[in-house]
């Protein structure tokens, strides 16, 4: 048993402990917006935050996200409008074939809470997330938008 | 917000994003008679259109999305001609079922070779004539007026005499049900208003929000989930597995034996799946190429740089008297790996089978086969099985196979009545890929006594994609595809220089790994044999590469604009600034003409940063600019994580590399300033998806050697310790 709060509500979930985080979102929680890629935290395409900080949800068993807050892809936009970032990449036409674009978007909101102004440095040592697509160019464009929303 | 999918009655609208937004996937699970015309629950203009009487324009996409915005390019060519309002334009897949139902009234599906645009564009924009017509006609009709004196604007229509005007969405109906025209005018493109603009793309927002349904996301009512495990070794068998030993595991339902290599776990949910898979004993037949590694199919590749026997794919002169009388012969030789594309989202489909019935959900890139791929695994004729297909997290080529759709039914095909998620680990993606081909290239060039490139020979060795995926298109043994970028002439991919003396052919090598179309495909090595030892030619007789390229180009005018454009933007004729080198590059295939140039530097001899890359594109006719700009930069972040990071190795038969740890991909801390000239020069129709990404690997190697004096001619540079800075 498990009990997480996603996005501000409760579940209380039957799941082996040691089951990471994401496929317990993906699988019991339901919410697909988070991606796996990897699964050995290497390409961030499962990024969720957690306290407010970006976290690979792969590689975190859920018994270690238990009391604490845990937001998706999902909880980002507020009562139907969408966060700056997300946005940012609207305006910006980012994402090519999208897969990895929510856990893009989940890192740069944590950066973004952290620095609300990111040098092109930070964002190269703080977004890691591999794109096959290709679109850093727009995410990097899209990142210095929003700091201006 | 739905995070279950939402079943309604029309199988046929699958995630149409511009709709409302979170608007969910349509899944039809209506098993039985009647689901293969869901399509007619919506009334048609024509197979291209349905416009609603809201106004809303609903345009049919039969071509695959995969990130490359063809959605979007193809819907504008529909609502260019048919005059629509662009802002009302949103987009549905009809399914490979209908299309074969209707008679492949929208073509083939098939998404590859930067054919979606160039190949359907014909087909779409007269799709969208005729209804055009059609909505005009009906307008007429109802006005009782000659049709001529009607005009379409912006989704309006007018009769200007009578100043009456009325709407697409008021006529739809009434034009679904007259006789198409059978010709139409087709515009020029320079009359273009919808077309040709760097409008955004159609199917952004729910990319943003987590509501798009990838296949991996698909989610049936009592599905359950399958992780599987092929033989590592190519060609070897399963021998035996013991499901006793995990049956007992929490959630596990089922141990399947899948074809003859592979066995998968069907359980409650996929990490339990993957858990008691890992769990499994297995035992292995592994066959006769356990010893195959690396080093072994080198080695025999290398044997074909001199071999005899070798296919021509281009040829004048007479190569081998022209180097023997040379005044100064150049010689290097060159290979290039195995890759995996390793697309974001791993191989996945997810099939229910009954016995009259077959269905799959699936990303794929080849609807068409993917529905052939059901047919044939599940043993149903074709009314009785369908293919739905689902946006895809990348496909590169990969997804042009039907191998996992294969498994998939074949497990489901074990649970009659049963919806079953088949999803591969990334791990057992990275073993059973369709592997960029392996080739190794001997390069030999002559001058004569004044310096002037009298003779060059170019022998490939390796393997042919043809002669494992297409046996058919090999030309009495012979893979034409292997010379992609080399051909003598023609308007695919026909080199660049003339030379007196040319032979470029092919020793065909086919090791038991497969091989698969790879985003660029051939032209990935070929550019870097070819443009890499230009420039060696180039430097070995003192002159600047690219005064050396121009002077065996003059009979080649649209490639030497692509390289003019690419070195008047990186200001060639003046010296970089202290401590940047330059490299430049130049090919042609999918019908474009493309160059690139970059800046680099390069720290301690071995860490490159890459400043700028200068890309030209001349693809004949561009249909949507920003798109374009987005595929050249995506083409160089592939093209180059493939230059600096990875390589799939063999040992014991198998592949090395099990993840993104050893098969690494660029980071946008590695991603240089991309800046893309799109110059189409008109009258023809070349691909955008793949034609750029070989340019970008040869103008860093070239720049690099400026940097060093190092010239690299085997990758991915990991194995040379040259790395990003
Ligand atoms: S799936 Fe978690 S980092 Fe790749
Ligand atoms: S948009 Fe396709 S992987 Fe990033």
């Amino acid at each position: 048993m498990a009990r997480i709060t996603v996005n501000r509500k409760s579940h209380d979930i039957d799941v082996d402990p040691n089951t990471p985080l994401l496929w317990v979102l993906r699988e019991q929680v339901g919410l697909t917006g988070t991606k796996y890629g990897c699964g050995i935290a290497q390409c961030g395409a499962c990024t969720v935050h957690i306290d407010g900080a970006a976290v690979r949800s792969c590689s975190l068993p859920v018994s270690g996200a238990e009391g604490k807050q845990i937001t998706t892809i999902e909880g980002l936009a507020q009562n139907g409008v969408l966060h700056p970032v997300q946005k940012a990449w609207l305006e910006h036409d980012v994402p090519q074939c999208g897969y990895c674009q929510t856990g893009m978007i989940m890192a740069a909101v944590a950066l973004l809470m952290e620095k609300p102004k990111p040098s092109d440095a930070d964002i190269d040592s703080t977004i890691t997330n591999i794109c096959r697509c290709g679109t850093f160019q727009q995410v990097r464009a899209a990142i210095h938008a929003a700091t201006n929303a | 917000m739905n995070h279950v999918v939402r079943m309604n009655r029309r199988s046929f609208v699958i995630g149409t994003a511009a709709v409302g937004g979170g608007l969910a996937l349509g899944l039809e699970l209506q098993i039985g008679s009647g689901e293969a015309e869901a399509a007619a629950s919506e009334p048609e203009v024509n197979a291209w259109v349905v416009i609603r009487p809201d106004e809303t324009v609903v345009i049919r996409v039969a071509k695959s999305e995969m990130g490359q915005g063809t959605i979007t390019g193809l819907a504008q060519l529909v609502a260019e001609e048919l005059e629509c309002d662009w802002s009302k334009v949103t987009f549905e897949y009809p399914t490979p079922g209908q299309n074969l139902a209707r008679k492949q009234v929208w073509g083939t599906m098939f998404t590859a070779g930067s054919r979606g645009i160039r190949e359907s564009q014909e087909l779409v924009r007269n799709g969208g004539a005729v209804a055009r017509q059609m909505l005009l006609q009906a307008a007429a009709n109802g006005w009782n007026v000659p049709v001529s004196e009607c005009s379409a604007v912006n989704g309006a229509i007018a009769h200007k005499s009578s100043g009456r005007t009325t709407t697409f969405g008021k006529v739809a109906e009434a034009a679904g049900k007259l006789e198409p025209p059978k010709d139409v005018q087709l515009k020029d493109p320079k009359d273009w208003k919808i077309a040709g603009r760097s409008l955004k793309r159609l199917d952004t927002i729910d990319k943003l929000t987590g509501q798009l349904i990838y296949g991996i996301d698909v989610k049936l009512p009592g599905m359950l989930n399958a992780a599987i495990k092929d033989c590592p070794v190519f060609g070897g068998k399963l021998k035996s597995f013991d499901a006793e030993k995990i049956m007992g595991m929490k959630g596990v339902q089922k141990v399947v034996r899948v074809g003859e290599s592979a066995v998968a776990v069907v359980a409650d949910t996929w990490w339990q799946a993957k858990t008691a898979l890992d769990a499994l004993p297995i035992q292995w037949d592994e066959g006769e190429n356990a010893n195959i590694s690396s080093a072994s199919i080198a080695e025999w590749l290398k044997a074909g740089l001199d071999a005899e026997q070798a296919f021509v794919g281009n040829q004048n002169g007479d190569v081998k008297a022209a180097l023997a009388s040379a005044a100064k012969k150049v010689e290097a030789v060159y290979s290039y790996p195995y890759q995996n594309h390793a697309t974001m989202e791993p191989m996945n489909t997810t099939a229910l089978y009954m016995a009259d019935k077959c269905e799959v959900w699936c990303p794929t890139q080849n609807g068409d086969r993917a529905l052939a791929a059901v047919i044939e695994a599940s043993g149903l004729s074709a009314p009785k099985c369908e293919v739905h297909k689902l946006p895809l997290g990348g496909g590169f080529g990969r997804r042009t196979f039907t191998d996992y759709i294969h498994q998939a039914v074949a497990i489901a095909k074990e649970m009659p009545g049963t919806p079953v998620k088949l999803l591969w680990s990334r791990e057992e993606d990275m073993a059973h890929g369709r592997y960029h081909p392996i080739t190794q290239a001997k390069m030999v060039g002559g001058f004569d006594a004044s310096g002037n490139l009298t003779a060059l020979h170019m022998r490939i060795s390796g393997q042919s994609i043809f002669a494992s995926v297409r046996p058919e298109s090999l030309q009495n043994g012979r893979d034409p595809a292997t010379f992609q970028g080399l051909n003598p002439s023609g308007p695919e991919a026909a080199i660049g220089y003339t030379i007196p003396n040319l032979l470029i052919d092919h020793a065909m090598r086919n090791p038991p790994v497969p091989p698969g179309f790879w985003r660029g495909v051939n032209i990935n090595h070929n550019a870097i044999y070819l443009e890499c030892f230009m420039d060696e030619l180039a430097h070995s007789i003192g002159q600047d590469p690219l005064e050396f390229r121009r002077r065996l180009m003059a009979q080649h005018p649209k490639h030497l604009a692509v390289l003019n454009a690419v070195a008047e933007k990186i200001g060639w004729a003046k010296s970089p600034p202290q401590e940047i080198h330059r490299g430049i590059a130049q090919m042609m295939a999918f019908g474009s003409y493309v160059a690139a140039a970059t800046e680099i530097s390069v720290d301690n001899g071995n860490k490159i940063k890459i400043h700028r890359i200068v890309a030209a594109t001349d693809c004949g006719t561009a249909v949507n600019p920003a798109q374009i700009e987005r595929q050249i930069a995506g083409s160089f972040v592939y093209g180059l994580s493939a230059l600096f990071y990875q390589e799939c190795t063999l040992n014991g038969g198998r592949i090395e590399q099990e993840n993104f740890d050893t098969y690494d991909s660029m980071r946008i801390a590695q991603m240089p300033k991309v800046e893309s000239i799109v110059m189409p020069s008109g009258g023809f129709w070349g691909g955008v998806g793949e034609p750029t990404i070989c340019v970008a690997g040869p103008a860093v190697l070239n720049a690099f050697f400026n940097a060093t004096g190092q010239r690299i001619r085997s990758f991915p540079l990991k194995n040379h310790n040259v790395q990003f800075a």
